[in-house]
């Protein structure tokens, strides 16, 4: 009997043992492919009119030309995207764009001056969430028609709001901007949706790929598209794959299954930092990192409070122990490295500083106050480091983490006292920001103006509505530029903000990986120039 | 006259006896599908993660809230809401998830069958060497035999299976290369095999892609070991406790007394007596590892359902896991059933 049972035991090991070995493998990609690993559990939609996550907008940057655009050979100039040129009215209150001439989608249909009023048109007509972007320039349902218009074989647009030219075209770099294939998309149309189901997980745009396929929470496949404008992609296939625990990430970038790895953690990075394989590449973002005070509260309402919380938070220590590599220090509301970024860093950890100020204000003792925040690393851990320093000045702060589902409706109810949050710009004019951060027209709770900062802080000065407005009209560039940085630093200051870092993304490689391009934003991301 | 009588009489008692079991089984299955639904659906309504933000991002202004907020029929009452999901779920459409803007019904074809192959294959290597270690332990109680299966068992069941998921990957496919990584297959194999069963190893060998066969065998060995070892060791130390429970008692002392030999003794006395248990402990862990192996999807990237019910419930994405849920309490009701059919089969007295 126990033989029996010892063989039977024995043949199960060897088998095992024996399947195992068999099935060995070599890892390696295709030369012809490039594999990334990612957390793409955010992609919702690939339709680029309703497109607002990160995930998303990084595949529609690579699927779609857009009307203007930046390219990944010069990341901070704007150019033509499917734009040849384009003419500003004298007014300017119009842009004629001259279309590019020889471009053809992906289906083979040539890119027209019809096509991009149609794709302008349906991102207002479709009113998705990104189309704010475009409809602050005056645009409804029931006007586009007549503001976007073919002008024989262009197109021409007109705003009905005062807004500076270059933030115009700045606004027509951003993912709504997208050119689809009109003929293909209506082809798919269903009860009058302007093909919009189909859309949201098909594509039909004339950029360096086309989607292959979208499975969600498995992979995204992204086929070259070799009669590109700019000549075919250095690879014929991108494959986007869902991983979304970072240690198997590092592992498979280490065996070599994968070409690069996206979301490890800065100890991974530091610990594949000497492996010869491997490269860590790390670009700058424009994810900002803030905490801010609700305003309504009768404490964190004082201006001096809210001036004390900027001298209780330890930057340095943070940003050198378990920040580092992945976010350095910022302080103003616009990110470092786009134009118009204010780059004066005043505030470090000063709790004598801090006490002289929450004295004035009357809480020389302290008060007990609520920190809310994501429950994903590094929020956590940043909430924590504050709640410490707090306490050096008698604050006592407790801490509630909680998913965005769960958070952001608090936020946006003004449930809050402090909350530590971030904020990504939509497109590259500080307008993005300082629009949401420092204009309120209409502090009342009424208003529910959801969707801005200052709002949700219940945060309100006319100075500041006056100032954001004057520099989003003002023309001339330099003028502009020094208008932002006024209002940054005023933020700096006096604002219920306390920004404090400027995410940085370390991205780990195969050495063999060339010309990867991560820009600041979560959409200028490309994968054409890519070869290994 | 009366032979026919006496037939037409048995037929009708056999027959008004299967209708009472078919009744039952359809009791059984409403009251699941009722009490299921209804619980899951008002905890989705009542939690406070925002499902509109699901689909319009926090960032979206306040009109762009409303509208969706009256599009996804969230200012109904919630007893509305339900009795319109189970109108809808009546005519089989499970509604579309936000998070993969697909029918749910779709997602559950795509996921489902990646857990049911992993778990299915798992519960095998949890039958196949943890009965007998189970049976080997009983017999050499005290032996050393018996202490390993003990600590083996207790050592399944107590070391948390992310660690063992990352330790596993990192020694047999970072170290050793003895399997493939994470994932179902290499992503470059994927949309090569037209799905028919779900199943990649079945979808493969229809096709007869044998590289991509041996491709998905390579991912799934380390995964459903270990999957299995934690289904090991429950089957193991429930095999023996029933076997030394079965062991000490009179009949068994009978028979060896009358001279059956040991091999008789275990598997035809003994072993045959915890049948009906083992079925029990069998279907309990089959169904527990159908729902329940999200760690194990997470650490391997598996796409299957307990990581589509998770993610999706952390994304406010009831839909989803409302279909998710269904699916799971069929899958246990299921079991339930097969494992009473199983008891008749094995066990005289249940038939009556």
């Amino acid at each position: 009997m126990k033989n029996i049972m010892c063989r039977i035991m024995e043949w199960a090991i060897a088998i095992t043992a024996t399947l195992s070995l068999s099935f060995a493998v070599n890892a390696a990609t295709p030369k012809n492919t490039f594999i990334m690993a990612k957390d793409i559990s955010d992609i919702i939609t690939l339709d680029p009119a309703e497109v607002f996550e990160f995930t998303g907008g990084e595949m529609i940057a690579n699927i779609y030309d857009r009307l203007m655009m930046y390219e990944p050979e010069d990341l901070t100039t704007l150019v033509g995207g499917v734009a040849e040129s384009w003419e500003t009215s004298s007014d300017g209150k119009s842009v004629t764009f001259t279309i590019r001439s020889g471009m053809t989608f992906h289906s083979g249909n040539p890119v027209r001056a019809e096509d991009v009023v149609f794709s302008l048109r349906r991102v207002v007509k479709l009113n998705k969430t990104p189309s704010f972007i475009i409809t602050q320039f005056g645009w409804n349902a029931d006007n586009i028609d007549q503001l976007v218009v073919l002008d024989g074989d262009k197109a021409k647009i007109t705003i009905t709001e005062e807004f500076s030219p270059a933030l115009v075209l700045n606004a027509l770099s951003a993912g709504i901007a997208s050119i689809v294939d009109k003929k293909e998309v209506m082809a798919h149309e269903v009860d009058g949706d302007m093909g919009y189901g189909w859309l949201k997980s098909n594509s039909a745009g004339s950029g360096a790929f086309s989607l292959q396929a979208w499975k969600a929470n498995e992979l995204v496949s992204l086929k070259a598209n070799p009669s590109y404008r700019h000549g075919a992609p250095g690879v014929e296939r991108v494959i986007v794959r869902h991983v979304a625990e970072p240690s198997a990430q590092r592992l498979l970038v280490e065996k070599g299954d994968i070409d690069l790895a996206r979301n490890l953690t800065p100890d991974q990075v530091d610990g594949l930092t000497g492996n010869s394989d491997l490269k860590v590449q790390s670009d700058p973002k424009g994810a900002l990192m803030y905490m801010a005070a609700n305003a309504a509260d009768p404490i964190l309402g004082n201006s001096k409070v809210a001036l004390a919380l900027r001298y209780l938070v330890d930057y340095e220590g943070m940003v050198n122990s378990f920040l580092k590599g992945q976010y350095n220090i910022h302080q103003a509301a616009w990110p470092s490295g786009l134009w118009g970024a204010y780059n004066k860093t005043p505030f470090s950890l000063d709790v004598g500083k801090a006490k002289e100020l929450l004295a004035e204000a009357g809480y020389a003792n302290g008060f007990e106050i609520s920190i809310d925040t994501l429950n994903a690393s590094p929020f956590p851990e940043v909430a924590q480091s504050i709640q410490a320093t707090l306490a050096q000045a008698g604050i006592k702060a407790s801490i509630t983490t909680a998913e965005g589902k769960t958070l952001w409706p608090m936020y946006r109810a003004r449930k809050h006292q402090l909350i530590l949050a971030r904020w990504s710009p939509d497109y590259t004019d500080p307008h993005s920001n300082l629009d949401a951060f420092a204009r309120n027209p209409d502090n009342r709770i009424e208003a529910k103006l959801t969707g801005v900062l200052a709002w949700r802080n219940a945060w309100q000065k006319d100075e500041m509505n006056a100032m954001v407005d004057a520099a989003r009209n003002e023309g001339d560039l330099d003028t502009r530029e020094q208008l932002y940085h006024e209002i940054q630093a005023s933020l700096q200051l006096d604002s219920p903000y306390v920004v404090m870092f400027q995410q940085t993304e370390a991205s780990v490689l195969r050495k063999e990986v060339k010309d990867y391009v991560s820009g600041s934003l979560f959409d200028l991301i490309f994968y054409r120039n890519i070869n290994k | 006259m009366h032979l026919k009588e006496t037939i037409a009489a048995r037929i009708y008692a056999s027959l008004s006896s299967q209708l009472r079991v078919l009744s039952s089984i359809a009791l059984t299955l409403l009251l699941t599908f009722i009490g299921l639904t209804s619980v899951t659906f008002t905890i989705g309504r009542i939690m406070p993660a925002d499902p509109v933000l699901a689909v319009i991002g926090d960032r979206a202004p306040q009109a762009a809230y409303d509208r969706v907020y009256k599009e996804m029929g969230l200012d109904q009452p919630i007893y509305e809401q339900y009795y319109r999901y189970l109108g809808e779920l009546s005519r089989g459409d499970l509604g579309t998830s936000i998070m993969t803007s697909q029918p749910v019904l779709e997602d559950i074809k795509r996921f489902f069958p990646a857990t049911l192959e992993l778990s299915t294959i798992a519960t095998l290597i949890g039958i196949l060497l943890g009965v007998p270690m189970g049976v080997l332990a009983a017999v050499n109680q005290g032996r050393l035999i018996d202490h390993f299966v003990r600590i083996f068992g207790l050592i399944g069941y107590s070391v948390p299976v992310f660690w063992l998921g990352m330790v596993g990957l990192l020694v047999f496919y970072g170290k050793l290369d003895w399997v493939a990584g994470p994932g179902r297959i290499d992503v470059y194999y994927d949309g090569i095999v037209e799905t028919v069963t779900g199943f990649i190893l079945i979808d493969a060998a229809i096709a007869g892609e044998w590289d991509i066969f041996h491709n998905a065998v390579s991912h799934l060995i380390l995964p459903s070991l270990l999957l299995g070892s934690f289904a090991l060791a429950y089957i193991a130390r429930m095999t023996r406790s029933f076997m030394l429970d079965q062991l000490n008692q009179e009949y068994i002392l009978t028979a060896r007394v009358k001279g059956a030999s040991e091999t008789s003794v275990i598997w035809r006395h003994a072993f045959r007596n915890v049948l009906v248990q083992l079925i029990t402990i069998i279907g309990l862990t089959y169904a527990s590892l159908l729902e329940g192996s999200v760690l194990t999807e997470t650490v391997f990237s598996w796409p299957g359902i307990g990581q589509y019910i998770t993610t999706s419930l952390f994304n406010a994405d009831m839909n989803a896991v409302l279909g998710g849920t269904v699916v799971v309490g069929i899958c246990f009701v299921g079991i339930n059933m097969l494992s009473d059919l199983l008891y008749k089969t094995v066990d005289p007295r249940a038939r009556s």
